[in-house]
């Protein structure tokens, strides 16, 4: 996908009432999933190609909407709870319905979405229209039939996990056993059974036992993708501790310590901030994890601890700008990071709706931008480059002109396919690559 | 042989250049920057309200005030005029719709 100066065609463009805060693909791809800041989960779905037009993948449209979660209020802390969607995560599939997970900062949900396209017709004791009838005049019986109608997706909440975090969730993580799954928040992590609400184990505490010591908190975590014993969670300090649940009950000792070495004379008043890992990916394949801090994408080699095997810049030349990003809160911004299926290529996003891909063979990079004027359908994206020096050349833009309310944060990459999500505030963008 | 000790190089990197230009702004700034305060802040998070009923008025108050086509006209200036509940920014109302074009 990388290799040709023409990225990706066909582009695929939704509007969203409200800020879209995750973006997930099912396992197959075959459904996107969006959450947003009014607490609403969009699911749409890839259409299979059509006759017409065969050099071109399948558009994607939306197959269902619901509100999964709603504000509600701490009457303890007189604090609002607030209906964003912070994370979706899909659970494998196992029969015709589809799972997932999604949360707020308190509660997670387990959602089944299925499909109705049959309606039983011919009751007996109802008319067709569901009223009831009089059972002294009914004098026949007859056997209802099922009837083919327009297809209806529902949405259902099947379990709802609450009361378990005292602190804001970050993240959740289906675990490969596909019966447990963890959820993190700033000072603990839990496990639960997918099946069992009511309780949940904490496997990770590093709340204080004085708050006035608190120095570090956890950013991000996620189980590994084949080893059910196995998670990792990111922290604020740009460390990354990976745990073994065989070890212990309670996993506050790590198994592996991830942390690059810095050099104290660089040190700053922003140094700690700009490390804290925002995300943390382990790749398809499960030797390789990814973490994003706010100017670079690392990778680790989990058999590495002391340094990350890879480092890609995402906008270095904002580094020279930490004071007005400090200023405008802008360097307190989460951005999240995706592999693509085959673990070749990583993506993460900028400022000016600006993202980033990086092609881990080749070691080539790409900006593209997600905006409206860019994304005509079957128009190829041109690459974009960020002006650092002096002299700008024509088609670059200075640091200086960048908007940095125009972050993109959330972008997904299909399980399979060159297909990319990218959610640019309230705007949701699909990127196909051709086919030829 | 005793090696020769260079003196300091005089170029400044970008982020202590930039970390100068924040304590020049605040000369107040916590000694520990990434530290406890900003953590607290963020362990914080979230709109604070006297209590439940102030939490559910806030929020009726939000459903059925029209959404504003303009920004209200301000002829009064700052400093010469207490505001009122009505010139406060409302906060943006979560319970709108949802209108996804294709």
């Amino acid at each position: 996908m990388l290799g040709e100066v023409a990225v990706t065609q066909y582009a695929c463009f939704f509007f969203s009432a409200d800020i879209i805060s995750t973006v997930e693909f099912n396992y197959s791809g075959d459904l996107l999933a969006t959450g947003d800041k009014g607490g609403r989960v969009v699911i749409f779905q890839h259409e299979q190609e059509s006759k017409n037009r065969p050099h071109l993948r399948g558009e994607y449209n939306v197959y269902s909407t619901f509100q999964s979660h709603e504000p509600e209020f701490d009457y303890l802390k007189s604090l609002e709870i607030e209906e964003k969607i912070n994370k979706i995560r899909w659970l494998p599939q196992q029969n015709a319905a589809h799972f997932l997970l999604s949360t707020n900062d308190k509660t997670i949900k387990l959602w089944k979405i299925s499909e109705r396209d049959k309606r039983a017709e011919g009751y007996n004791l109802k008319d067709e229209d569901g009223r009831l009838r009089d059972p002294f005049r009914i004098t026949s019986l007859r056997v209802p039939v099922l009837m083919p109608m327009d297809l209806m997706v529902e949405a259902s909440p099947r379990r709802i996990f609450a009361n378990a975090h005292t602190y804001h969730i970050n993240s959740i993580s289906v675990n490969s056993d596909h019966e447990t799954y963890l959820s993190a928040d700033d000072l603990r992590i839990n496990l639960w059974h997918l099946e069992i609400t009511d309780r949940s184990f904490n496997i990770v505490d590093i709340k204080p036992a004085n708050m006035e010591e608190l120095t570090e908190v956890i950013t991000a975590a996620e189980c590994h993708p084949h080893q059910c014993n196995v998670f990792v969670y990111s922290s604020s300090k740009g460390t990354i501790r990976l745990c073994d649940m065989r070890a212990a009950a309670l996993c506050d000792r790590h198994s592996k310590f991830f942390e690059e070495p810095e050099d104290p004379s660089s040190r700053s008043f922003f140094s700690e901030i700009i490390s804290s890992i925002s995300d943390v990916k382990f790749s398809h394949s499960g030797r390789y994890m990814m973490t994003r801090d706010y100017l670079s994408v690392k990778v680790w080699d989990l058999n590495m601890e002391n340094r990350p095997v890879e480092t890609y810049q995402v906008h270095e030349y904002l580094r020279s700008k930490l004071c007005s990003l400090y200023e405008n809160d802008c360097i307190f911004d989460k951005f999240e990071c995706c592999w693509n299926g085959s673990d070749s290529a990583i993506m993460t996003g900028s400022y000016n709706n600006f993202f980033r891909m990086f092609d881990r063979n080749t070691r080539r990079d790409i900006t593209l931008e997600a905006s409206r004027e860019s994304s005509k359908p079957r128009a190829t994206l041109k690459p974009r480059k960020v002006s650092t020096g002096g002299k700008r050349k024509k088609d670059e833009i200075s640091v200086d002109s960048l908007d940095f309310n125009k972050k993109i944060l959330h972008t997904a990459w299909h399980p399979k396919d060159n297909v990319i999500a990218v959610a640019a505030t309230n705007n949701l963008y699909i990127f196909q690559d051709k086919i030829n | 042989i005793k090696p020769i000790i260079e003196s300091q190089d005089k170029v400044i990197s970008p982020e202590k250049a930039e970390e100068a230009k924040l304590k020049a702004r605040y000369p107040n700034l916590g000694h520990k920057p990434g530290g406890s305060d900003l953590l607290r802040k963020r362990l914080q998070k979230g709109q604070k309200y006297f209590d439940s009923g102030d939490y559910n008025m806030a929020k009726a108050k939000i459903k059925n005030k029209q959404l504003p086509t303009a920004a209200p006209e301000k002829t009064e200036c700052t400093g010469d005029h207490i505001p009122t509940p009505q010139d406060l920014p409302q906060r943006k109302p979560s319970l709108v719709a949802s209108k996804l074009a294709g």
